[in-house]
């Protein structure tokens, strides 16, 4: 079959009759999902083991999450990888050992078959980049204009060793904060691969799982005290999150906050606040001053850790507010970001 | 980035800031009060707290915030006819994304959307052309709003629409002109000023000479600014120098973008379009009264005031009517600061915000909420 054939083929598309229960469905999971995810039974529930189980003290940690970014492939990504990463992120910045993701997919009627075998294929990948299996999920259908092409809820199931307890409480004056490569690649790809905006860049998504970078930065910081992803609300909405409970505030620095410059450009552009940029491949990290330097060693031993540095650090003045100095040696608050600044992110 | 970098050097500034502290010391000053520059664009009063500059600032040095915000000091009863048209069910509502949390008398553009009023951000009135091309069987409406920075683009949107006889597009037009409201400040006896940092994007279209009057009719110095530190760091100095030497002139700091006589395709454009609105009322006193614009008649078919027969009889010359107890009159004057209204950061705050001020991107409340709350705040050095 020559080339012209192949694109002159009808596209198969996604009808309700997908989500009917009958023999489309079997076909449609068999064609797509089983073959590609492997899981080790048909059964409508996985059945779990693992040895790491059995160790006294050891917790499970459960997360789930939804995905309805637009556009569905982006430079860097796609929605089947943020899927992935974002459930993965959010098990390995809580202290977990990733292990196992379910996938639920909302299609529209009339989303191409190929689309959903990219996605397919692109979740896939990731998940055996990151070590994790998915082992269990689900697909709906809903009629033209319900949805929009794909949807996708993944959750996910670590494992916390014994004595390994992340968490905001931990933090103290004199903590550094880490941030793991420059900030917002996410939010401006998506923003300018956005038609109406006409911007043109060579970004790409920072989109990853953070998995293996976390239990790094564990290893090299034992006294690690806490660490989130930084997604929606960016960095801005991380450090408001964790100081919020806290006795401490925060101070970063402008000149230390890693930005691309086609992603300050933009913002310079729109309006916009890096700070508050969409990311979903970066964390920040609090760690003791004295095991700063070995845990910046380690994570910028992994790739997706190479632009590991120092940001700020935690301070005993104006709990539960974060500041950056500027460049001039002003102060401003950065505060937690209100209403939307950019719907359908992730 | 370059072209933006070199405007934001920290050595460049300390020396600006140097000079700053020297002259200021120069200047003989009623007893101890500061001198009194006003900054009449939000867009500089954003700069200022974004960099910090005000707390960088000599004690005798003091901004005040102007009224420069076109979303501030549009009427509410405005925002209630936008969202009338917008509920329309053959309304496309087109508008820039500033004005949406802006409360009406009962609710925002952004509760109408939740409530299922067709309502798009734009970037660009060029963008709700393309909107209006591709959907004949609806009716697009663009929110023209803003000082000239915006004028010309609505204009040359409405002069598109009619070459092209696209019959679907019209204009909401609420731009008004910015040299009228420097002059209702200036007739405000209340108001004690010593000298204006001018608008930068406004200027790039109308130029300097408009300002003459400053200068001129009231003796104070005007210097025009652009809106990264260094700019209004050098704006300030002249300013300052102008203040020490006894000299009231119009300055152009910002020539790399402003010309002395503006941008004379875009001025075509705004008068071919625009005419000044008549004057309906007296505003009352105290009032800003601003000159407003209102489509000329030979464009009548792209106003969607005579599309829609909108007649809300207007408040069209005063400002926004103000919830009781606020002070947002004062602080668009300049006459006090956000944080000496009663209602600042208790009943008005960003998430239920009680008006303009505190929502707009370059509304002076919500500059201070977002970076000044610093001043309270004890920050390790």
């Amino acid at each position: 079959m020559s080339i012209e054939d192949l694109t002159n083929l009808p596209s198969e598309l996604i009808t309700m009759a997908h989500g009917s229960g009958g023999k489309a469905t079997r076909k449609l999971i068999e064609d797509i999902f089983t073959s590609a995810f492997q899981p080790d039974g048909l059964e409508d529930q996985a059945r779990l083991s693992n040895t790491a189980l059995n160790a006294p003290g050891v917790q499970l940690a459960l997360t789930t999450d939804s995905f309805v970014v637009d556009p569905i492939e982006f430079p860097g990504g796609d929605i089947g990888k943020i899927s992935v990463c974002g459930t993965v992120n959010d098990l390995a910045v809580g202290g977990a050992q990733p292990l196992w993701l379910s996938a639920a997919f909302i299609l529209e009627e009339g989303c191409e078959i190929a689309l959903l075998r990219r996605i397919v294929a692109s979740m896939s990948k990731e998940a055996y980049l990151a070590g994790v299996r998915i082992v269990t999920g689900d697909t709906k259908v809903v009629g033209r204009g319900y949805a929009d092409k794909v949807f996708i809820t993944t959750s996910g199931v670590g494992i916390i060793p014994p004595q390994r307890r992340l968490n905001s409480e931990n933090i103290r004056p004199g903590d550094v904060v880490i941030v793991n490569g420059v900030l917002g690649n996410h939010g401006a790809t998506i923003l300018a691969s956005r038609d109406n905006l006409a911007l043109s860049t060579n970004l790409v998504s920072d989109c990853a799982s953070l998995g293996h970078l976390m239990e790094a930065a564990l290893n090299a910081a034992p006294d690690l005290r806490t660490a989130r992803d930084l997604t929606r609300g960016g960095l801005a909405s991380a450090l408001n999150e964790i100081t919020h409970d806290t006795a401490f505030g925060i101070e970063i620095e402008e000149e230390l906050v890693p930005l691309h410059q086609e992603v300050s450009g933009i913002c310079e552009i729109l309006g916009l606040d890096p700070l508050y940029l969409a990311n979903e491949g970066r964390l920040v990290l609090f760690v003791p001053e004295d095991q700063a330097e070995s845990t910046l060693k380690a994570m910028r031993s992994i790739e997706v850790g190479k632009g590991s540095r120092v940001i700020g650090r935690v301070v005993a003045n104006h709990p539960g507010v974060v500041t950056i100095k500027t460049m001039y040696g002003g102060n401003r608050i950065v505060d937690t970001h209100i209403g939307e600044q950019l719907p359908r992110i992730c | 980035m370059r072209y933006v970098d070199e405007f934001r050097n920290p050595q460049a500034a300390q020396w600006l800031l140097s000079k700053i502290t020297k002259i200021s010391e120069e200047i003989d000053r009623t007893g101890d009060n500061p001198i009194s520059i006003m900054e009449i664009c939000g867009g500089h009063t954003h700069s200022i707290f974004r960099y910090g500059l005000d707390q960088l600032m000599p004690t005798s040095v003091e901004f005040i915030h102007g009224p420069g915000c076109p979303v501030c000091i549009l009427p509410k009863n405005r925002i209630d006819e936008c969202i009338k048209l917008a509920e329309h069910p053959k309304v496309i509502f087109t508008t820039f994304g500033d004005v949406m949390r802006v409360p009406g008398t009962l609710k925002s553009l952004d509760q109408a959307k939740a409530e299922g009023a067709d309502i798009r951000m734009v970037y660009s009135p060029l963008d709700a052309l393309v909107i209006a091309r591709s959907n004949p069987d609806k009716e697009v409406v663009f929110l023209g709003l803003g000082f000239e920075t915006t004028t010309p683009s609505t204009a040359l949107s409405i002069q598109i629409a009619s070459r092209e006889a696209l019959g679907n597009f019209s204009v909401f037009c609420n731009h008004i002109t910015l040299p009228s409201s420097i002059k209702a400040l200036l007739d405000d006896p209340f108001i004690t000023l010593d000298g204006f940092i001018g608008p930068g994007h406004v200027s790039m279209v109308i130029g300097t000479h408009p300002y003459d009057f400053i200068a001129k009719e009231y003796g104070k110095p005007i210097v025009v600014a652009g809106f990264e530190p260094l700019d209004l760091l050098q704006s300030l100095l002249m300013v300052l120098e102008q203040i020490r030497d006894r000299r009231t002139e119009v300055e152009n700091q910002y020539t790399r973008v402003v010309p002395e006589h503006g941008n004379p395709l875009s001025l075509a454009a705004i008068n071919e379009v625009y005419e000044l609105r008549p004057k309906f009322q007296r505003s009352r006193p105290n009032e800003i009264e601003i000159n407003r614009l209102s489509i000329r008649k030979n464009y009548r078919a792209y106003d969607a005031e005579e599309k829609f027969v909108i007649n809300s009889d207007v408040d069209r010359h005063s400002v926004t009517a103000e919830p009781d107890g606020c002070a947002c009159k004062l602080v668009i004057m300049g006459r006090a600061k956000p944080t000496e209204c009663p209602k600042f950061g208790l009943s008005c705050t960003p998430e239920i915000p009680l008006n303009a001020l505190m929502v707009s991107s370059e509304g002076v409340c919500a500059a201070y909420w977002k970076y000044s709350r610093m001043r309270e705040i004890k920050v390790s050095i």
